[in-house]
C-alpha cells in the first residue's frame, strides 16, 4: 500500500509548489495513474516516493512505514521503477540487465538467472534467443519489455512506472498495454503508473488520479471519473466522448438481461407469438435441446403465421460474449446493423441478450445516480 | 564470380606486400645499409629498452593519474572544477610537445626524470580531456535509472558510467600513446636518451645508416604500440557499447 499524506514539494528558486498538498492512497496489488496535462507535476509526485526528490513537506508511507525512515538506496533497491527512455544499460546484455537489482543485493547467480529466464517466458521472449543479446539489438518494444521485467525482477511490491509505453508506436502500445495487465493480474504489484493519455488511464488503472497545477483535483475509478467529472477542468481533460470511452469499462454482462424467455424447435409459431407479446417483446430466440442458440423468430413475421418455429426461424447474425465490453457490443451491433445480440457463453449456450436501448439505459441511469 | 576475385585480389596483395619487403631489403643490404644496422645492434637493443622504458613509464603514469582525475573531474561535487580543468587542458593541447620538454628541462633540469615527467605531462591532457567527454556523454536515463534502482555512486561508476565511456576514454590512451612515442625521439635532446640518441647522432654526423638504426625501430614502436591499442579497444570493450563490433 502506498499512502501520500499532505505531500508538497517546492523546488528550489520557485516560489510556487510543483506538487500541492497531494494526499491519496493505493490500496495494495491496485495500479492507481497520475493523469493529467504536461507540467502538472505527475513525474515530481511519483519521484518522491522513492526519494528522487525529496518532498518539501509532507509524509509518504509505504506499507505502514514512512519513505523517510529508510535508508534511501533499501528504499530504491525495494521499489520497481520503469521510465519512459527505458534507460538500459547499453554494456550489458538482457540477462544482466534483468538481473542487476538481485545481483547489487547478492541474490545467488544461479537463482537469478533463472528468474530472468522466467520473466522473459512471462512476455513471450524466448530466453534462449534473447538472454544474452544486448540493448542495441532489440525493437523498441522489446526494449521497454526488458525494462519493466528488470523492475520486476527482484520482486519488490510497489512498482513506479513513469509514462512507461509513451515511446511506444499506437499498435505495440495497445499489445503490451495488454501483456502488461495479464502480468499484474498475477504478480499483484501495487502500481503508480504516470501517463498523460486518458485512454491508456481507462483502460490500466484501478483508479485515476487527476492533476492541475500540482494538485490533486479528482481521485476515484476510471468509471466514475468518466461519469462524473468533479469540475469542468476534468470534464474537458477526459474529453467530450468520455461516455463512449465508459462503454470500454462495462461489461456485456452488466447491460445484459438475463434468462429471457425462449422457444424450441417444436413449438408452434402461435406459442411464440404469445410468449413474445406477454413479455412484450419483439424478437425471441430459438435455442436447441441443449439450450444453444439456434435462431430467432421476429414477432413480427410470426403474427397470424402457421407452423413450428423450428420451420420458419432466421438465422442469428452473429452473437457476443458477456465479458466482452460494451464499446464492441456496439460495435458489433453497428456492423451487423441490428440493434440487440444474443449472448452466449463459450459452449454457445444461450445466456441472455443485450439491446442498444438497454446499453443506452445503463449509461445513463449511473448519471442519475450521481 | 565476386568469390573467386577477391581472394586471388588479397593473395596478390599479400604476395606483393612479401615481395616488397624482400626488394627493400635486397636494397638495403646492397646498400650496405643492413649490416650497418646489425653493427649497430648493440646500441639498438641497449637505446631501443631505454625507449620502450620511456613510453612506458610516462604512458603508464599518465594512464594512471589521467583517468582517476577524468573521473574526478566529473563528480557533481567537482563539477565547477571540471569546467576549468577541461578550459586548461584545451589551452594545454595547444603547446607543441617540444615545447613542454623545453619548459620540463627549465624546470627539473637536465635528464631522465625531466623527460619522463615532460613525456607524462603530454600524455595526461588527452587522457583526463577523454574521460571527461566519455563520461559526461552517458546518456542521462542511463544514470537516472541507475539511481532509481538504487546503485550506489560506485556501483553506477563502475557498472554503468564507466563501460559506456570506455571506447572514448579508449581513443584519449591511444592518442596519448601515439603523441608519446612521436616525442620520445626527442626526450634526447634534454638528455632523457632512447632511440632518438641516434637519430639526432646520425643527423649530426651525416650518417644514414646510424640515422635509421634509430628511426626504424622507432616507427616499428609506434606501429606497434597502436596495434596493440587497437586490439585491446577491441577485445576488452562489451559488445554493446563496441562500435567496432
Ligand atoms: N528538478 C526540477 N527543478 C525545478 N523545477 C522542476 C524540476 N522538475 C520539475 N520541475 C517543475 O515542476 C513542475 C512539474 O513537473 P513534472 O512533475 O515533471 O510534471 P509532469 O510530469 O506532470 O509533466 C514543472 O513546472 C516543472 O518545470
Ligand atoms: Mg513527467
Amino acid at each position: 500500500m502506498i499512502r501520500l499524506h499532505q505531500v508538497s514539494k517546492t523546488f528550489p528558486g520557485s516560489t510556487v509548489p510543483a506538487v500541492d498538498r497531494v494526499s491519496l492512497e493505493v490500496p495494495a496489488g491496485e495500479i492507481c495513474v497520475l493523469l493529467g496535462p504536461s507540467g502538472c507535476g505527475k513525474t515530481t509526485t511519483m519521484k518522491m516516493v522513492n526519494r528522487l526528490i525529496e518532498p518539501s513537506s509532507g509524509d509518504i508511507l509505504i506499507d505502514g512505514r514512512s519513505t523517510s525512515d529508510c535508508d534511501v538506496t533499501q528504499l530504491r533497491r525495494s521499489i520497481g521503477y520503469v521510465i519512459q527512455q527505458i534507460g538500459l544499460f547499453p554494456n550489458k546484455t538482457v540477462e544482466d540487465n534483468i538481473c542487476i537489482v538481485p545481483d547489487i543485493l547478492g541474490w545467488d547467480r544461479r537463482k537469478s538467472r533463472e528468474r530472468a529466464a522466467e520473466l522473459l517466458d512471462m512476455v513471450a521472449l524466448e530466453p534462449g534467443a534473447f538472454l544474452h543479446r544486448y540493448p542495441r539489438e532489440l525493437s523498441g518494444g522489446q526494449q521497454q519489455r526488458i525494462g519493466v521485467l528488470r523492475a520486476i525482477a527482484a520482486d519488490p511490491p510497489v512498482l513506479l512506472m513513469d509514462e512507461p509505453f509513451g515511446a511506444i508506436d499506437p499498435i505495440n502500445r495497445v499489445i503490451i498495454q495488454d501483456e502488461f495487465l495479464k502480468m499484474q493480474a498475477q504478480i499483484r504489484k501495487t502500481i503508480l503508473f504516470v501517463s498523460h493519455d486518458i485512454d491508456e488511464a481507462v483502460k490500466m488503472a484501478d483508479r485515476i488520479a487527476i492533476f492541475r497545477d500540482g494538485r490533486l483535483v479528482q481521485y476515484d475509478t476510471p468509471d466514475n471519473i468518466l461519469a462524473h467529472p468533479a469540475s469542468s477542468f476534468v470534464s474537458d481533460f477526459v474529453g467530450g466522448d468520455r461516455t463512449l470511452k465508459r462503454l470500454q469499462l462495462l461489461t456485456v454482462r452488466d447491460a445484459m438481461l438475463a434468462d429471457p424467455p425462449r422457444v424450441r424447435a417444436a413449438d408452434s409459431l402461435k406459442q411464440a407469438v404469445a410468449t413474445m407479446e406477454e413479455h412484450g417483446h419483439q424478437t425471441i430466440v430459438l435455442v436447441g435441446p441443449r439450450g444453444r442458440a439456434r435462431g430467432y423468430v421476429p414477432l413480427q413475421a410470426a403474427r397470424g403465421a402457421a407452423g413450428t418455429v423450428g420451420e420458419n426461424h432466421e438465422a442469428l447474425p452473429t452473437t457476443i460474449r458477456p465479458n466482452e465490453d460494451l464499446r464492441t457490443a456496439v460495435s458489433t451491433m453497428f456492423r451487423h446493423d441490428v440493434s440487440w445480440l444474443a449472448c452466449v457463453d463459450e459452449d454457445g449456450m444461450y445466456l441472455g441478450y443485450v439491446t442498444l436501448r438497454g446499453i443506452t439505459r445503463l449509461l445513463s441511469e449511473t448519471y442519475r445516480d450521481g | 564470380m565476386a568469390d573467386g576475385v577477391r581472394p586471388m585480389l588479397m593473395r596478390l596483395r599479400r604476395n606483393g606486400v612479401h615481395v616488397g619487403v624482400f626488394l627493400l631489403g635486397a636494397w638495403a643490404w646492397a646498400g650496405g645499409l643492413l649490416p650497418g644496422l646489425l653493427e649497430q645492434w648493440d646500441d639498438i637493443a641497449f637505446l631501443g629498452w631505454q625507449h620502450v622504458e620511456l613510453v612506458a613509464l610516462s604512458g603508464g603514469a599518465a594512464i594512471l593519474v589521467g583517468v582517476p582525475l577524468g573521473i574526478l573531474f566529473t563528480r557533481p561535487r567537482f563539477r565547477r572544477a571540471g569546467d576549468i580543468a577541461l578550459q586548461v587542458l584545451n589551452v594545454g593541447a595547444t603547446i607543441p610537445t617540444l615545447a613542454v620538454l623545453a619548459l620540463s628541462m627549465g624546470l627539473l633540469g637536465i635528464g631522465n626524470g625531466s623527460a619522463i615527467f615532460a613525456l607524462f605531462v603530454a600524455s595526461l591532457l588527452p587522457i583526463v580531456a577523454n574521460t571527461m567527454a566519455g563520461l559526461r556523454a552517458v546518456p542521462p536515463p542511463l544514470l537516472e535509472a541507475a539511481r532509481g534502482m538504487g546503485l550506489s555512486t560506485r556501483h553506477t561508476l563502475f557498472q554503468v558510467e564507466l563501460p559506456n565511456s570506455l571506447f572514448v576514454i579508449y581513443t584519449g590512451i591511444r592518442t596519448a600513446l601515439a603523441i608519446n612515442v612521436g616525442t620520445v625521439p626527442l626526450a634526447f635532446l634534454i638528455g632523457g636518451g632512447g632511440l632518438g640518441e641516434l637519430i639526432f647522432t646520425g643527423i649530426a654526423l651525416n650518417e644514414l645508416g646510424i640515422m635509421l638504426a634509430g628511426a626504424i625501430p622507432t616507427a616499428l614502436l609506434a606501429v606497434l604500440v597502436d596495434f596493440i591499442m587497437a586490439q585491446l579497444q577491441f577485445w576488452t570493450i562489451p559488445r554493446g557499447v563496441n562500435p567496432l563490433r
